[in-house]
């Protein structure tokens, strides 16, 4: 979340789950909040039938959150700067910003409008395909209704813009002054279970617990003390996308792999594949012998959450205790014992009694997790900022001020996706989702009646195209796009537009992955595996 | 909302208005026997067993659709209260299967447990029995409405809790029944499979498949942890029986879903964590081919392959990938080992998708 990071000072959640249900407005845009966060769902539903929230629904398919929505803006698919833009553009026109809260604690406010002053409604329809009247209604509902919640998830990262996307957002709450108030903020629901807690943790490559950057000398020099190391490697480190292109040209040789499927979730699948196929040693730590375990040289058993002890920290920032139930299966071991245990062997003895004897050191060297304890989660969870053991952690971030002190505009051109159809690939292919299946179906694909409901891979076909390529429902075409073409069956279903097919990435039986375009966002480095051209024949 | 002043069975009482009587006395620890109202949904007053009497009043009312007032003085427990009550269990019991010996319901089962706090062994009603059938072909749970006692709790889970609306009331007298509109399967009626439905069941109408002869209610332990699939983060609760998970169900009232899943919290946990295609001891590749090694080599070769690559190589060649499932706990690790042992900031996890 790269772009609320530099907007705001904090790639989270700004505000809570709760909240959600009184909101006057939520803006809902790339996220089918229905099929990928159920329990949220029922949160934006029960503002809209038991509060009377409006809710305006911004996305390419007919999503099922459509039913409650006031409004439903559907854009083509890649379109959402200038759709934002466009609502800014009506709501600085209409002088519905909230001048105020602009002065007081932002800036960049001025670059950001000239910029948005390109996008009056009647450009912004030729491009998005979403009627003026609608941009303009959507926006004064927007605009003047308050608090107003944004809530938007992978529609929105997921692309070559994704970090565009993101400040065009953040733009949005700001100058309607919602960000730092009680149900509203801009609200990203990701998708897996404890990336929150991933990126917390620093499971990436330029930050340390706590987002401190690597390349901070001071910074560095108290992590190496407290690890009693020398010294710590201050050049940030490579990207997933980054390490397997370091792969493929065979400067990275030894990958290490906990826990995830890079040779089913990878954008350009089959370039994905070639890479791992370079390496000359790879580790895999998981519960199955997933596609990637197959590549591996050495695969290691890992317990799964109900077998272990340990944190998750949700989506809202909530960090909340994972409890044992069982003994793991045969001889797995959780996670990080197995580390544990292979960094004593290379030298570096790591000894843990257990999970919690770790978070007491994470705490210590994390200021946002600082006040957290075992005991204190004991009811319920605490949502970080918690500096200290008294303070009650963290319901609404930027109330007073910014996480970056001011919050910053920025002034966002609309770039349009990495690729357009044309008459080759005369189709947008858009890649997410349902409800049945998660991920690449590592958990989800063991249970029979997930599989019963949704075990078949599809991609879905508006009726008109169907009849237009005369295909029938079921039946199974062939779907291509620069990179790859896979053998697939037809969902006629009218929730996609005209022009647009969908196809979720969970099925190793069709990877659509080996699909969709592995152009990089600039910023974020998220590959655009949301939308590209596509073709589709009959067979 | 004002405070209000009452009493119930001689004990006054502060509360709230806005509340039901049925809420108050709960608030205050006093319990009153219901079926239909639950917590988290709109009381109808259908199944007349949480009766009272009002002084002043001469009928008994259903208190779980009884608002407090000042002054209102409310007796739960009188021999009028149990004999309505009794009534009430009675009629229940003469048209519900008395199969407790193998009900999954059992031990967990409010109108066993009502029976039995008011000694009713059997109903004194003789006549005819409904004979719906069970339905049992659908995924994840089954739909036995021969023990259904229409207390319409699921009916309003499904509408209000989950704005579905697939269930409800049809057909009259001693033939109404729940059904999905023209009976049709579940799935081409619109359910979403969350259970919310089952969770409120009050009796063994609707039950899970998955926990069906797994251990009886008493013999499972139960530990309540966090949803491993997206980032809500439910609260749910694994019930676990000889190392197995055989039911996952959430806590009323706890964490950011306060009681509700969705398919995959509810129904997709238990199979994938005893699947028997989990791996249980460290593979090696020999020849071409993955074989299980002991701990000891496994690690012995993963150790003595990265010290070799980055001795030859240097620590950049090494990247490393953490994972969105796993802890905070082993994401530090993980981190820590990169750039401590390592030496390299080679690491992401797959959060920016
Ligand atoms: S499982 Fe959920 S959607 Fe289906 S009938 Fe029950 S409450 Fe309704
Ligand atoms: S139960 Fe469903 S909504 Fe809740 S965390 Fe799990 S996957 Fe997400």
């Amino acid at each position: 979340m790269a772009g609320l990071a530099t907007s705001l000072g904090s790639g989270a959640m700004t505000n809570s789950i709760d909240e959600i249900e009184f909101a006057k407005v939520l803006f809902v845009i790339g996220s089918n909040t229905t099929e990928c966060h159920p329990v949220v769902a029922l949160k934006i539903k029960d503002a809209v039938s038991k509060h009377g929230a409006k809710l305006i629904v911004a996305d390419p398919r007919k999503t099922e959150l459509c039913d409650f929505a006031t409004l439903h803006l559907q854009h083509k698919p890649g379109t959402d700067v200038a759709l934002i833009n466009g609502l800014l553009n009506v709501i600085l026109s209409e002088n519905l910003h909230n001048k105020p809260y602009i002065d007081e604690r932002t800036e960049g406010f001025e670059e950001m409008a000239k910029v948005v002053a390109n996008y009056p409604p009647e450009r912004v329809e030729k491009i998005t395909g979403v009627p003026k009247e609608k941009i303009v209604e959507a926006a004064r509902t927007y605009a003047t209704l308050k608090p107003a919640s944004i809530i938007y998830c992978m529609g929105i990262t997921q692309h070559r813009t994704g970090t565009d996307n993101v400040f065009s957002l953040a733009n949005l709450a700001m100058v309607t002054g919602n960000i730092g108030v009680e149900s509203g903020g801009l609200n990203p629901l990701r998708g897996q279970n404890n990336v929150q807690g991933a990126c917390d943790m620093g499971a990436l490559p330029n930050v340390l617990t706590a987002y401190q950057r690597v390349d901070d000398p001071a910074l560095r020099e108290k992590f190496a003390r407290a690890w009693q190391v020398n010294s710590l490697p201050d050049r940030p480190g490579l990207t997933i996308s980054e390490m397997l292109n370091a792969a493929t040209k065979g400067s990275l040789k030894s990958l290490f792999i906990m826990g995830e499927n890079p040779a089913l979730s990878e954008a350009n699948l089959n370039h994905a594949r070639e890479a791992l196929k370079k390496l000359e040693f790879i580790v895999v730590q998981d519960i199955f012998l997933t596609e990637t375990a197959q590549m591996a040289d050495v695969v290691l058993p890992a317990a799964c959450f109900a077998e272990k002890e340990g944190t998750f920290t949700n989506t809202e920032r909530r960090v909340q205790l994972v409890r044992k139930a069982l003994e793991p299966p045969g001889e797995a071991l959780p996670d990080w014992q197995i580390i544990a245990k292979l960094s004593t062997l290379l030298g570096y003895p790591m000894r843990y009694k257990n999970a919690e004897q770790i978070f007491k050191e994470i705490v210590k060297l994390t200021p946002s997790y600082a006040g957290i304890t075992y005991k204190r989660l004991e009811n319920g969870g605490i949502q970080w900022p918690c500096p200290d053991k008294n303070h009650p952690g963290t319901k609404i971030l930027h109330k007073e001020r910014f996480a970056r002190g001011k919050g910053r505009f920025h002034p966002i051109e609309y770039l349009g996706p990495a690729e357009t159809p044309d008459s080759e690939y005369p189709f947008y292919l858009m890649t997410g989702r349902v409800l049945w299946q998660f991920h690449t179906s590592t958990m989800s694909g063991q249970v029979d009646g997930l599989n019963q409901i949704a075990g078949e891979p599809f991609v879905q076909v508006n009726p008109q195209d169907a009849a237009d390529l005369g295909i029938s429902d079921g039946e199974t075409v062939r779907v291509s796009t620069r990179r790859g073409e896979l053998l697939i069956k037809v969902k006629i279903t009218p929730m996609v537009d005209k022009g647009s097919i969908f196809a979720p990435f969970h099925y190793s039986k069709a990877p659509v992955n080996l699909l969709t375009s592995d152009a990089l966002d600039s910023i974020a480095k998220i590959p655009g595996l949301k939308v590209c051209a596509a073709s589709i024949t009959k067979l | 909302m004002s405070k209000v002043k009452m009493k119930i069975d001689e004990k006054v009482i502060e509360t709230e208005s806005g509340k039901t009587v049925l809420q108050a006395a709960t608030q205050a620890g006093i319990e009153i026997p219901h079926l239909c109202y639950h917590p988290r949904l709109p009381g109808t007053g259908a199944c007349r067993l949480c009766v009272v009497e009002v002084k002043g009043a001469r009928a008994l009312a259903a208190s779980c659709v009884l608002p407090v007032s000042e002054n209102l003085e409310v007796y739960t427990n009188t021999e009028r209260v149990r004999k309505a009550r009794r009534l009430v269990l009675d009629l229940l019991l003469s048209n519900h299967p008395l199969d407790c010996l193998t009900c999954e319901m059992a031990g967990r089962c409010d109108l066993q447990r009502y029976a039995y706090e008011l000694g009713i062994k059997e109903t004194s009603f003789k006549g005819e029995k409904t004979n719906f059938g069970v339905r049992e072909r659908e995924p994840f749970f089954l739909r036995d409405y021969d023990k259904c006692i229409l207390c319409g709790r699921c009916v309003s889970a499904c509408a209000e809790v989950r704005h579905r609306y697939v269930i409800d009331f049809s057909h009259r007298g001693f033939a109404t029944r729940i059904t999905t509109p023209y009976d049709l399967p579940l799935l081409e009626g619109g359910c979403e499979f969350c259970g919310e439905c089952v969770q409120v069941c009050p009796v063994g109408a609707l039950v899970e498949k998955g926990r069906i002869q797994k251990g009886r209610n008493w013999e499972t332990k139960r530990t309540q942890t966090i949803c491993p699939y997206c980032g809500v983060g439910c609260t749910l609760e694994l019930h676990t029986y000889k190392n197995r998970i055989v039911n996952v169900t959430a806590p009323e009232g706890v964490g950011v879903n306060r009681g509700s899943l969705c398919v995959k919290g509810r129904f997709g946990i238990a199979e994938f964590v005893n699947s028997p295609k989990r791996l249980k001891k460290p593979l090696v590749r020999k020849n071409g081919k993955l074989v299980e090694t002991s701990w000891k080599n496994a690690l012995k070769m993963v150790a003595a392959r990265l010290k070799e690559i980055k001795e030859r190589y240097g620590a950049q060649s090494i990247g490393f990938f953490s994972s969105a499932k796993c802890t905070n706990e082993e994401n530090y690790l993980l981190q820590k080992f990169a750039r401590a042992v390592i030496g390299t900031n080679n690491i992401e996890h797959c959060a920016r998708l």
